[in-house]
């Protein structure tokens, strides 16, 4: 392996631990010189780095992971790669193991594991300002010898260390292959050579135990092995017999012997300077932070200051993008002539690129608290405290973050949702997330509470519109639960039922540069990835907006006509007159102006109706109408699909109002004024609250199911999500508005 | 004796499993016979439990704990 073609670069795997500070120490080597992407067929992220030099070496970031005995797709991939299981992945020349000197028993633990594959092993003794505080000093020389591999001591926090750790990897001559240093139990180790034999044409000679050990104990594995080895499957199956006939306890063996042969050495190398027993600054922190009383009561004033930052510290950023937005298509309207091409550019792709963009400051700031939970290490403990409540409906307590981000935006929330180490938890986390109200949903609200339901108080303190929209918010949330709870009852009850494990690492000053890597690389991949789809997305529903073209009715062309001849007429008797004030003159103007832009308005809206939307919008009336919604308003619900608001500009345009936003009330007006031929009024306050109750419950959003379909890789699940929840928002909207019209609300 | 009979602050040797498939990923953690475990605290609510183990904090739920046979040192 040390003589690896000149060609291809030295490629070292970085694996540990999560809680280790791998991630910064990939950050440190790797600069800004990092490609995210994925692993084909499965959702672990893969990221790759440089490390420049005269001879540049290749840093492949494993995912974090506690064993090479995978539990999650995040395991495997580790594990895969060491073993080079992947296909299109070189098994690395070197592996750099990342170690918490503060907790090294338990790294040691994946340690052993790595030294069984063979490869060319480095340890990186990381954290040791941290041991050092908890009273752990450890012989470094002494447990070099005792694991027969380098080990570098560092802070990798505080760049110590590292550089060293650079120079080995650079060095042309690798560390030598690492060996296994523990025993199994006799009764299973007699067993071995025969299945290791087994693998002889497939696996490279070091890697032939351990991947046996992996299969005896673990089907996924086994499952590998099925077609390519069927000999070899079958061995394993023959000797899981064999040993279950012996009734030797072999699931525990290989871990009892890796702790059998760690413990010992821990011993030997570590040195104790304050009691087992003693209170460490962390604990003292803990025993507030998850105290019964104050604990959850800090939790929540915690979410409450993240809402409040994400919608109000949010505003002016996204107020700015809009006006960015707005004066750019001016810009381009002014600048570009008059025609398709153009009217493409600016209402398809520059109005796509900003609805994607506008999400940006929320998403920003989002995972900046996000980020700062997780490095302080509050994020376990929210989990910790939430995980009862969650458990009821069968998520866990890691559901609660992503599911509270996505009150700001369901798009960072399943992205958060990656925190789960349980892929059936984490999968529902993402199904329900869209049920929480998002600030997209907000404008929504704001419009049709405001334009029909009743002002006045309630209980003499709150406002009926106040409550009306902590009913949205309610409603959203207590169907994810409702939902979570379905789909694990019925969806997804196979399998092992799940169990929590989760580490309570000791609490820490957040280092601000991590923070922000992460806030920018995160929001990168939602601009770049989910804003493909978007953007091709914001085309159709352009298109589909704008053609077929018609010819604007004879009527308002003739109109238009008129208007001139009367401005024309009228400057003219001004001047015969001998009064031709400039300010007159300008009033005419002004007024002549404001004539064209209705007549314009009309015009817009006439050619809406006979667009695809607008036939759309025809064609679904008949299943709307048992909801109370008009053609006009299933034709906004459809371009609302683009992403919600957008539903205000689409009724501003089928009402022709020109650009509007929530609080115009021009809109609010035309609303309320419009009729159906009966004269009887289209909106009243039950179809407005039919229509908010179908925006709490619908999926519309393009960017969530464009996310969805990132994070779970496949199509089904999207689909699965989108069908549920339109499924939803109709049977509710239909309860309300049949209900409410039998019972004389109408 | 399981973790669950512990008062919070009290330390106990784990014997072995109230199971015949204990979690591996628990066995992995290093809650194996012969390691001392203390009783940190239980969440706000009454589950799950804070672990001490091996030098760091494990949180686990009541139902994994109380499959844990221990005895008093």
């Amino acid at each position: 392996m040390a003589d690896s073609p000149n060609a291809a670069p030295r490629r070292v795997a970085l694996i540990g631990n999560p809680n280790v500070g791998k991630t910064t120490l990939f950050n440190l080597l790797t600069g800004m010189r990092q490609k995210v992407g994925n692993y084909p067929g499965v959702t672990v992220e893969r990221k790759v780095g440089v490390l420049d030099g005269d001879h540049p070496i290749e840093i492949i970031d494993l995912p974090g992971s506690y064993s090479l005995n995978p539990k999650s797709a995040d395991e495997r991939i580790a594990y895969d790669i060491l073993m080079g299981h992947l296909a299109d992945e070189r098994i690395p020349d070197l592996v750099v193991c990342v170690v918490d000197a503060s907790n090294i028993e338990r790294n040691l633990y994946l340690v052993s594991q790595v030294m069984d594959t063979g490869l060319p092993t480095i340890v990186a003794l990381n954290m040791m300002d941290a041991a050092e505080e908890a009273g752990l000093v450890t012989d470094v020389r002494k447990l070099q010898e005792e694991l027969g591999l380098p080990v570098i001591p560092m802070v990798a926090a505080r760049n110590e260390g590292v550089g060293k750790l650079k120079y080995r990897m650079r060095q042309e001559q690798l560390p030598p292959a690492a060996e296994r240093k523990w025993e199994i139990m006799p009764v299973v180790d007699e067993g071995l050579p025969f299945l290791v034999d087994r693998l002889e044409e497939h696996v490279q000679p070091h890697g032939r135990r351990i991947e046996v050990l992996q299969c005896l104990t673990n089907d996924a594995m086994l499952a590998y092995w099925k077609d390519r080895a069927p000999d070899f499957h079958d061995a394993i199956l023959e000797e899981r017999r064999r040993l279950e006939s012996l009734k030797a306890p072999y699931q525990q063996s290989e871990i009892m012997g890796r702790y059998n042969w760690i413990s010992p050495v821990v011993a030997r190398v570590v040195k104790r300077s304050k009691a087992d027993g003693s209170v460490t600054v962390s604990d003292r922190i803990d025993a507030v932070l998850t105290h019964r009383f104050a604990g959850p009561v800090l939790f929540g004033l915690l979410l409450l200051v993240i809402f409040q930052a994400v919608f109000t510290w949010a505003t002016p950023a996204m107020d700015l993008i809009e006006v960015g937005v707005g004066g750019l298509s001016e810009l381009v309207r002014g600048a570009a002539p008059e025609g398709m091409a153009t009217d493409l550019l600016v209402d398809g792709i520059i109005a796509g690129v900003g609805n994607v963009v506008i999400f940006l400051p929320q998403i920003l700031l989002l995972f900046f608290f996000l980020g700062l939970m997780e490095d302080t290490g509050y994020m376990a403990r929210s989990a910790f405290i939430m995980d009862r409540l969650m458990s009821r409906v069968g998520l866990s307590g890691g559901s609660v973050v992503p599911l509270l981000s996505s009150f700001a935006c369901a798009i960072p929330g399943i992205m958060a949702a990656r925190t789960l180490a349980n892929p059936r938890d984490r999968l529902i986390t993402i199904m329900v997330a869209p049920l929480m109200s998002c600030s997209a949903r907000l404008p929504v609200y704001t419009l049709f509470i405001a334009a029909f339901l009743p002002t006045g108080t309630v209980l003499g303190i709150f406002t009926f519109q106040g409550v009306a929209m902590f009913s949205m918010y309610l409603l959203g949330t207590v169907m994810a639960f409702v939902a979570a709870f379905v789909l694990r009852r019925f969806v997804f009850n196979k399998g092992d039922s799940s169990f929590f494990a989760m580490e309570l690492p000791p609490y820490r000053l957040p280092r601000m540069r991590q923070i922000l890597w992460r806030m920018v690389d995160r929001s990168r991949a939602f601009v770049v990835r989910a804003g493909k789809i978007i953007f091709g997305m914001s085309i159709i529903l352009w298109v589909l907006a704008t053609f077929p073209m018609t010819d604007p009715p004879e009527a308002l062309v003739a109109q238009q006509g008129s208007l001139e001849v009367t401005k024309a007429e009228r400057v003219e008797g001004l001047l015969a007159g001998g009064v031709a004030r400039e300010d007159a003159v300008a009033l005419i103007d002004e007024q002549f102006a404001a004539d064209v832009q209705a007549i314009d308005a009309r015009i817009a809206a006439w050619q809406v109706e006979r667009s695809f939307i607008g036939r759309l919008g025809h064609a679904i009336e008949p299943v709307m109408r048992p909801l109370g919604f008009d053609w006009k308003i299933s034709a906004g619900i459809i371009s609302a699909f683009a992403a919600r608001e957008v539903i205000i500009s689409a009724l501003a345009t089928i009402y022709s109002v020109g650009d509007v936003d929530e609080d115009s009330p021009l809109l609010r007006e035309q609303l309320k004024a419009d009729t159906y031929e009966d004269g009887s009024p289209v909106y009243t306050p039950l179809v407005a609250v039919s229509l908010l109750v179908f925006f709490v419950l619908a999926l519309q959003c393009m960017s969530t199911l464009a996310i969805a379909r990132r994070e779970t890789n496949s199509w089904k699940w999207p689909a699965v999500m989108w069908l549920y929840m339109t499924g939803l928002a109709y049977l509710f909207s239909l309860i309300i508005y049949q209900g409410g019209q039998a019972l004389g609300w109408g | 004796m399981t973790i669950l009979d512990l008062k919070p602050g009290e330390r106990a040797r784990i014997t072995g499993w109230a199971t015949e498939s204990p979690p591996s990923r628990l066995l992995e953690m290093g809650l194996l016979p012969g390691s001392d475990v203390e009783l940190v605290r239980f969440a706000p609510l009454g589950d799950p439990i804070d672990i001490k183990i091996r030098g760091f904090h494990l949180s686990i739920r009541k139902s994994e704990a109380g499959l844990v046979d221990i005895e008093t040192i």
